[in-house]
């Protein structure tokens, strides 16, 4: 029951996205972005809607959302951390994020924990050098980030 | 936080004030100004500014010539860099001097919609970049007949998604039209066919905020500053060891030692100018100068001290290239990956010494066989770290 309500609201959303960024090859992006940033995710099911309404196979649609970095195809958990993989951030003290984050939830970078709220990543540069380590919790970015100051971040 | 200082961008302003400089001069003057300033793209390549805009304006194609269709200015706000964050302090403090340096630009080459491809790291600044477009088209600066002979222009926004090689212009644009973000075989370059094959400059964010200064004070007095073939001031982005990391403007022609002193940083042993993509640079080296004649830079300078290991920074430069290749290519596809692999290889005693010859032979060949920049540049970092510090990449 659930995955169909779930799946009725990303039908309904994805429509009203495409109405409001066209159907034109060139919405693509924004369509996705915007999939991905309600759902974590966008599944095979989003991407066989959203090449409908555009007119395209598919594949295509794979071919695009899986080259960047910030969509994933397959499910991740909802909250996602991304620790900043720069040398800048290595050498402000990243190591003990590491540590403390993999403790924390159980899991290594890369994976997601059981109960599908929390994944761990690492992304590339933020732009953040001057004030690393940095990270994001999904979009938001959080710099000069200590162990001690995990807690309030991870709580928000 | 400190008032910042610098010779151009971060000295004061009045706003809109070159804009209707540009009104009042025409177009042909502006770019001929631009020319006469030696404004080069400030992303790193150092490519003429007023060269790309002459080629698009003078597009040869009969289609083309017809300005009542839209061109487009694209602004290239996906900084991603490794150490570069310059652009992130622009959109974040001086969004007004961009808006009006992208108005300038599109003034110049006839376009009527500039677009800010923001990388999706930035995504935290979309509101207030929307707000501030959205209140210049309430005041009646951007829109129709701007400068009342028939100039229209708008700005939009668009986003990226967190792919490294999109800071190629043609990669960029790939990725605007809905694609992957695979850099195009050139030509046509994107001044012909660029932006739905329309006639497209992209310039960076730094190089669009000079434009409203350089209009107002005129080229001599942007000319006085910098060195002969680099004119004006660079923002430099430093970071690692150093106790005043953060932006810095500074005039080009400025010496490594000067800047380290400037960060805060002493018993250095290492710089890296210019990011992953850059090459470093060491102590007896320090002597040398941020320009395009000696070392060129897109503004990156990781700063490293005697107790780092430099093995262990071009791991992680190669473990970054690796991730953010494309894929298109071979050489780079399958290159750095190799670059990576020799190199733990190394480290471990696994291989001789002679293989590292052919690693170098093979970051060689990558530069001169990858499709776009990031895999040509591969080999900066690889052979520069290698030459400087080769005992450490055996024994770190």
């Amino acid at each position: 029951m659930r995955d169909q309500r779930t799946r009725e609201m990303l039908d309904q959303d994805i429509r009203r996205w495409v109405d409001k960024y066209s159907r034109e090859r060139s919405a693509l992006i924004a369509i996705l972005h915007n999939v991905h940033r309600k759902y974590s995710q966008v599944s095979a099911h989003a991407m066989e809607e959203i090449a409908d309404y555009l007119g395209i196979h598919p594949v295509e649609v794979y071919g695009v959302a899986t080259f960047y970095s910030f969509y994933n195809a397959e499910p991740k958990g909802k909250k996602i951390i991304r620790l900043c993989r720069t040398i800048s951030c290595d050498m402000q003290g990243k190591r003990d994020l590491v540590y403390a984050l993999e403790h924390r939830f159980g899991i290594r970078f890369g994976e997601t924990t059981r109960d599908g709220k929390w994944t761990l990543e690492y992304t590339s540069c933020m732009g953040w050098c001057d004030q690393g380590p940095a990270l994001f919790v999904n979009s938001k970015p959080y710099t000069s980030v200590t162990t001690e100051r995990l807690d309030a971040i991870l709580a928000e | 936080m400190t008032e910042r200082k610098g010779p151009i961008l971060f000295r004061p302003y009045t706003a809109f004030s070159g804009m209707r400089k540009a009104f009042e001069m025409g177009n042909a003057k502006v770019l001929a100004t631009v020319k006469d300033a030696g404004l080069r793209g400030r992303g790193g390549a150092g490519f003429p500014t007023a060269m790309k805009w002459k080629f698009a304006l003078d597009d040869i194609s009969k289609d083309h010539q017809d300005y009542s269709k839209d061109r487009f200015i694209i602004c290239n706000a996906d900084e991603g860099e490794p150490g570069t964050f310059k652009d992130r302090v622009l959109l974040e403090e001086q969004l007004g001097l961009l808006l009006e340096g992208m108005l300038i630009a599109g003034y110049t080459i006839r376009a009527s919609t500039g677009i800010i491809f923001l990388r999706g790291e930035y995504n935290y600044m979309w509101d207030q970049i929307k707000g501030t477009i959205l209140r210049w088209r309430a005041e009646g600066m951007l829109g129709e007949n701007l400068d009342g002979k028939g100039f229209d222009f708008d700005i939009h926004i668009r986003m990226g998604a967190g792919a490294y090689v999109c800071g190629e212009e043609t990669a960029l644009i790939e990725s605007m039209e809905g694609y992957r973000g695979e850099p195009r075989n050139r030509p046509p370059f994107p001044v012909n066919a660029g932006f739905n094959k329309r006639p497209t400059v992209v310039n960076n964010v730094e190089t669009l905020c000079q434009l409203p200064h350089i209009l107002n004070e005129g080229a001599d007095w942007f000319k006085k500053i910098g060195t002969e073939e680099s004119t004006g001031s660079k923002l430099l982005s430093i970071s690692g060891d150093c106790s005043k990391p953060g932006v810095y403007e500074v005039p080009f022609g400025v010496t490594i030692q000067a800047v380290l002193e400037l960060a805060g940083a002493v018993g250095i042993k290492a710089v890296q100018v210019g990011g992953a993509s850059g090459i470093c640079l060491s102590a007896h080296e320090f002597d040398r100068t941020i320009c395009f004649e000696d070392v060129p830079t897109g503004g990156s300078i990781i700063i490293f001290n005697t107790t780092r290991n430099m093995r262990e920074v071009l791991v992680n430069f190669l473990g970054f290239f690796m991730e953010e290749s494309c894929g298109q290519c071979t050489p780079c596809r399958y290159g750095t990956e190799c670059l990576l692999d020799g190199i733990l290889q190394l480290s471990r005693g696994e291989c001789s010494d002679e293989y590292l010859s052919e690693l170098l032979d093979l970051s060689d060949s990558m530069a001169i066989a990858s499709k776009c920049g990031l895999g040509q540049s591969v080999a900066n970092p690889f052979r520069s770290i290698i030459e400087r510090f080769r005992g450490e990449i055996y024994h770190g």
